[in-house]
């Protein structure tokens, strides 16, 4: 343990944009790399998939003639909402794996480096993303079978609008686990959020199905509007005003979330 | 003037809504370079708090705190590239290898890439990880996972290692292991600020240590310095049932310093302990009274801690 030299150390301030781009490239390979050696994941992410398009799916072939149904194929409603589900389970629950980094100090050493504290929110919610595109990707191949119809522009863009659903939601579940510090109490709090954001989202069931109130609820949560901007994509809708509306609502959403949670991961007391 | 790495004046850091938890109430220390020092104290008494602040990861309620010369309220960041922080829990996640997080930890204070790597086998020989750099860390035993943490908070050669509890959970060989490792920090340079509830490692390591209680220092010094404030010989008795009689009845003697009370035995500081033995035993014939163990020792830093803080560390620890 040689005290020779003073190693050269980064000179640039922590929140300078080199710093806040290398240091979350290094987070994300670092919880990329982890989570590839588990490869636990990739299996249930392609088993519930599957489970869904195996056992829910022909439910909605018989729903696709009713008045309301949105247009398309019964596939092409429900596969956009799967891919919002997916990101959307992949990316509140993210908060749990945090509290056991914090567990081991991981979290606590790497704050007394002048590492940004944005990067350890988007470096790990960039892998998130990356994990859940993967799902989302297999589910998009198992459901061409089925009858799902594609288009290439449509699907670029519709992942992309994924990963923004992963920005929004993310940063939101670090910063959580960051201030509550428990999995028993994150837990329900977890639950409480995702629930209404999945039943009001039109995931499940289209919104357009549902009562003028509900839909008005609806039009607050930023999945409903990645959802219909998903279903416009996937059938290469490009008039529907839904994909702007999409994009624009859920990236104001995304940029808000970032920047709320790299606040609490700033915050030394947090 | 000799260059102070920890310097502090009436450091305070509460708690709670309105301040009603006061952690650390007015801490003035001093930490020279190039030394070892240790902070003692029971659990709860502001140690960790205090070691949170130095290490920026607590701000400081008021008061200013310099480490290696720089304010950790203003410049956090200026002191994070200068000190070394190695928490209690350690810091490294079981399912990287040792050297994965070396070089991690290399990348985050600003090295490029095969800089880190280089840094980081040098690191790993250095602590005798060489041949399990490689493996996951939770194939490491407890004494190797620590050796790792001091080397995860040297990666970037600081001037100031901080260790909370470094050798807490070893057993005795990986103890003995953990101490070498940290006279070898000295010896290169580096000052060392622990954190440590065992006595004999303040005893044997530390240059200087510092008794916290309350949130406050009550007592600063060398081993030595600190239990000849003590002075004289201690001694002994207990006396079952009658513990709290026999510390006021000798409490009274002209040749007792002090009596204490503690774990149901009577503790008294006297000048001449030889000379003192026969004067108890007499006193406590008269009384009718007859020790059940009686024991004359020089004072130990447990005395020491005991007089200042009115506790056992080693009640504490256990």
């Amino acid at each position: 343990m040689t005290a020779a030299a003073p190693a050269r150390v980064g000179t640039q301030h922590k929140d300078s944009p080199m710093r806040l781009f290398s240091d979350t490239w290094l987070v994300f390979r670092r919880s990329l790399g982890l989570t590839i050696r588990q490869p636990a994941w990739l299996v249930a992410g392609v088993v519930q998939p599957f489970v869904y398009l195996l056992l829910f799916g022909p439910l909605l072939n018989s729903l696709s003639g009713v008045p309301g149904f949105p247009p398309g194929g019964a596939f092409n409603v429900f596969v956009p909402g799967l891919l919002v589900m997916t990101a959307l389970f992949g990316s509140t629950f993210v908060g749990f794996g945090f509290i056991d980094e914090m567990r081991h100090g991981v979290v606590e050493r790497m704050r007394v480096t002048p590492m940004s504290r944005t990067a350890a929110v988007l470096g790990r919610t960039l892998r998130d993303v990356c994990v859940f595109g993967v799902q989302g990707l297999i589910l998009v191949v198992l459901a061409i079978p089925f009858g799902l119809t594609i288009n290439p522009i449509g699907l670029v863009v519709a992942f992309a609008l994924l990963g923004l659903i992963g920005l929004v939601l993310g940063p939101v579940s670090y910063a959580m686990a960051l201030v509550i510090g428990s999995e028993d109490a994150l837990a329900p709090l977890t639950q409480a959020i995702a629930l209404p954001l999945l039943l009001l989202s039109g995931v499940m069931l289209p919104m357009s199905l549902a009562p003028d109130w509900l839909r008005t609820i609806a039009t607050l949560n930023p999945l409903y509007h990645a959802t219909l901007a998903i279903r416009a994509l996937f059938n290469a809708d490009w008039s529907s005003p839904d994909i702007v509306t999409g994009l624009v609502t859920t990236g104001i959403f995304a940029l808000l979330s970032v920047f709320v949670a790299s606040r609490a991961f700033n915050r030394q007391t947090a | 003037m000799r260059e102070l790495v920890v310097e502090t004046r009436d450091l305070r850091r509460t708690f709670g809504k309105k301040d009603e938890i006061e952690a650390v109430v007015g801490v003035d220390l001093e930490v020279a370079a190039g030394s070892i020092f240790g902070f003692l104290g029971p659990n709860g008494a502001g140690k960790t708090t205090t070691l949170r602040i130095l290490a920026t990861l607590l701000p400081p309620s008021s008061g200013v705190a310099r480490v290696m010369g720089v304010d950790v309220a203003t410049e956090p960041e200026e002191v994070r590239r200068r000190i070394g922080y190695v928490a209690q829990s350690g810091g490294s996640d079981p399912r990287m290898s040792g050297r994965g997080e070396l070089v991690m930890q290399g990348r985050l204070f600003g090295l490029s890439g095969a800089e880190a790597r280089e840094r980081a086998a040098q690191l790993l020989d250095a602590v005798d990880l060489a041949d399990a750099g490689d493996r996951p860390i939770d194939t490491y035993s407890g004494g190797m996972r620590r050796r790792l943490d001091v080397a995860l908070g040297m990666v970037h050669r600081p001037g100031l290692l901080f260790l909370d509890e470094p050798t807490t959970g070893l057993d005795p060989q990986a103890r003995a292991r953990m101490w070498d490792e940290v006279r070898r920090l000295r010896e290169t340079g580096t000052s060392v600020f622990l954190t440590t509830h065992y006595l004999d490692e303040a005893d044997a390591l530390c240059d200087r240590l510092a008794i916290i209680d309350h949130g406050k220092i009550v007592a600063e010094g060398t081993a030595d310095e600190l239990k000849k404030a003590v002075a004289g010989d201690v001694l002994t008795i207990g006396v079952d049932g009658a513990a709290e009689l026999v510390a006021q009845l000798l409490g009274a003697q002209p040749f007792v310093r002090e009596a204490g009370l503690a774990d149901g035995v009577v503790r008294l500081y006297v000048d001449d302990g030889e000379a003192s033995l026969p004067l108890v035993l007499r006193l406590l014939d008269g009384q009718g009274l007859a020790p059940q163990t009686l024991a004359l020792h020089r004072p130990s830093l447990d005395d020491v801690f005991l007089r200042q803080t009115g506790r056992s560390l080693r009640e504490e620890a256990a």
